[in-house]
């Protein structure tokens, strides 16, 4: 009797974190969807977010989310790899997370600096002669300020799974006369696939809803959900519109979710 | 375990010696309780030598805080908790403060500073018979530009903005109603015109803009504009002037169709305590001599007829900061459209920043 007494009071914390924090703000969500700008109950919202104008903006959050994930995993896998076989590994991973400290509008606004046109990255271009060009507000600056943001928390799950991998494995795969490329994509790859899923999924997701960077980096030349959710939610005011488009992104993030998980590890 | 309880431990402790810091500073300054005035203001936006001196006069102690945009200001006022006995939003925030009553009407007898402010900037229609507020600065919505990089051409209409020679020369600032006033002023509508058409009209032309639009982006276009980035840019009269201080190379022209006429007010909102020194400061502000060293020191224009006179020749003949009466004919202040008319300019306004170049 008290031990059920005891079990039932340690999920209490747990319990009311979900309510409070999970259950009631996406209930919230849902229900202010359902009201148009003058308060009253409508669907229009929804009618609202299949016109050429939202499904645009949601196709191109995708392809710069999709970018900016592709490209961190580029760069992330095989620096990784290298970590894992460093002296100091755990030092050089510090190094690697140490910027993600340090807070997001003072690294924005650092590249302002130095992608600007008077900026260290041009007075470099003019020197080894190919001369100044415009790299803020436009698509590469927004990619790679972005990808510079999210890689440690690509590289960290990565890490992790290869820092597990037993070593032994590799050396049976080498015995038996594997070779390096065919060690790599039969043997290491599947093995840390995990980590490769985690590490895109807390890359995709939050670059779908990015917003701070479309202004500070894109100078809203490149207008994802999360610019229209700051907008109808700050501006407008339309807070059903921008609860709306925050139903959507929480459908799509569940997919993939969903899509990522269900997947058993292949060989 | 010990670790951690030593982690908490460190942390409350850092924390009481700065709360005691912080109660013990307040009480040097004499700050706690008795006859405080809280003023809430935009930041950097009063000469603060003004405030020591009105504690001076009255006796009373005054705690200035700042903020960063009306939407922040008004909903710390409507959520309560806070003692601001003065607030200076802008006018089309004064009118849904109104509707909210969220303000406390003035006491004219009380201000009797109030007959030097210019009669033109009285009785407007956010605020008829001046019933909730007290015009602080105002100013207008234009073109800042920069000569030398234009090759010493002038900037002095809307409509030269559309010239293709300046290809990715612009930067925009990122309001709704600014950029849509822009595109509405160049085809000669109203900057208050609700009519669909007209609208529509006027995004059309703004799409035909997108060439030479290299960022639409927030308040960091002044430092932009400063740096040379870019040419040519919409920015607030206050911060052209801001701008121009920093870069002695730009200029600074409100285009001959017409353009935005804007006020920031003294208001006192319902969650003031202490009204009648609320009274007092803003009669204090209203001085004409008090107003010209304010006006001194931030660089906006001052709505004070009597504070002109105190003036340097050179700031108050300026036809940048101080528009001609032809050309202020041509100014308009924004209306309240409503919420329904309001997000349909977000909409387009929205749809232009997504038209690709």
């Amino acid at each position: 009797m008290e031990n059920k007494l005891t079990r039932n009071l340690y999920k209490v914390p747990y319990l009311l974190w979900i309510l409070l924090f999970v259950i009631i703000p996406i209930a919230l969500v849902l229900y202010y969807s359902f009201f148009d700008i003058e308060g009253h109950f409508s669907l229009g919202n929804y009618q609202k977010f299949f016109t050429p104008v939202y499904l645009q903006m949601t196709l191109s959050s995708f392809w710069y989310a999709f970018l900016i994930t592709a490209i961190s995993l580029i760069i992330a896998y095989p620096t990784a790899l290298l970590l894992t076989k460093t002296k100091h590994k755990q030092l050089w991973l510090l190094l690697i997370i140490v910027p993600s400290w340090i807070n997001l509008l003072l690294k924005a606004y650092a590249f302002l600096g130095i992608f600007g046109t008077y900026g260290i990255s041009n007075s470099f271009l003019k020197v080894i002669g190919i001369g100044q060009q415009q790299i803020l507000f436009t698509d590469f600056s927004f990619v790679f300020v972005s990808v510079y943001i999210f890689i440690p928390f690509m590289i960290l799950p990565i890490f992790n799974s290869l820092n597990e991998l037993n070593p032994t494995l590799v050396d049976a795969a080498k015995d038996l006369g594997a070779s390096k490329w065919t060690t790599f994509r039969r043997v290491i790859f599947p093995l840390t696939i995990d980590g490769v899923k985690s590490g895109c999924q807390v890359t995709f997701i939050p670059a779908l809803s990015l917003f701070m960077l479309t202004r500070l980096i894109a100078g809203n030349r490149v207008i994802t959900l999360g610019t229209a959710i700051e907008q109808h939610f700050l501006v407008t005011q339309d807070w059903g519109m921008g609860s709306t488009i925050a139903v959507f992104l929480i459908i799509i993030m569940v997919l993939i979710m969903l899509l990522t998980n269900t997947r058993k590890r292949g060989v | 375990m010990n670790h951690l309880i030593r982690f908490f431990l460190v942390i409350a402790l850092a924390s009481a010696i700065i709360l005691y810091g912080i109660s013990s500073l307040n009480s040097s300054q004499g700050y706690s309780g008795g006859n405080t005035l809280t003023v809430y203001n935009w930041g950097d936006y009063i000469d603060e030598d003004l405030i020591k001196q009105f504690e001076k006069k009255t006796g009373i102690k005054v705690i200035y805080e700042t903020f960063d945009s009306n939407e922040a200001m008004m909903t710390k006022i409507e959520q309560g908790g806070t003692n601001y006995d003065v607030a200076i939003p802008s006018e089309y925030t004064i009118d849904k403060m109104k509707q909210d009553n969220l303000l406390i009407p003035l006491d004219h007898s009380k201000l009797p500073n109030l007959k030097n402010i210019d009669q033109r900037f009285m009785d407007l229609p956010f605020d008829p018979e001046n019933k909730y507020s007290v015009p602080y600065f105002w100013g207008t919505v234009g073109i800042v530009y920069n000569p030398k990089m234009l090759n010493g051409k002038k900037i002095t209409s809307w409509n030269d903005l559309w010239n293709p020679d300046l290809k990715n020369q612009i930067l925009l600032i990122d309001g709704a109603r600014e950029v849509m006033g822009m595109g509405l002023n160049s085809l000669g509508y109203s900057l208050n015109d609700t009519n669909k058409k007209h609208l529509l009209e006027a995004k059309a032309k703004l799409d035909g803009l997108t060439p030479n639009v290299k960022a639409i982006v927030g308040d960091e276009i002044k430092m932009l504009m400063a740096n040379e980035e870019a040419s040519i840019g919409l920015v607030w009269s206050g911060d052209a002037s801001e701008i121009m201080s920093e870069n002695e190379d730009l200029d600074y022209v409100v285009p001959k169709e017409g353009s935005n006429l804007w006020f920031d007010n003294m208001v006192i909102p319902k969650t003031a305590k202490n009204i009648d020194a609320a009274h007092k400061f803003i009669n204090f502000m209203l001085d004409p001599k008090v107003a010209a060293k304010n006006t001194e020191y931030v660089g906006y224009s001052t709505p004070n007829k009597q504070a002109l006179k105190h003036l340097p020749k050179e700031v108050v003949e300026d036809e940048r900061f101080y528009p001609s009466p032809e050309l202020t004919k041509k100014l308009e202040v924004y209306k309240n459209l409503g919420k329904k008319n309001l997000a349909y300019y977000n909409e387009l306004f929205l749809q232009f920043k997504m038209h690709k170049k």
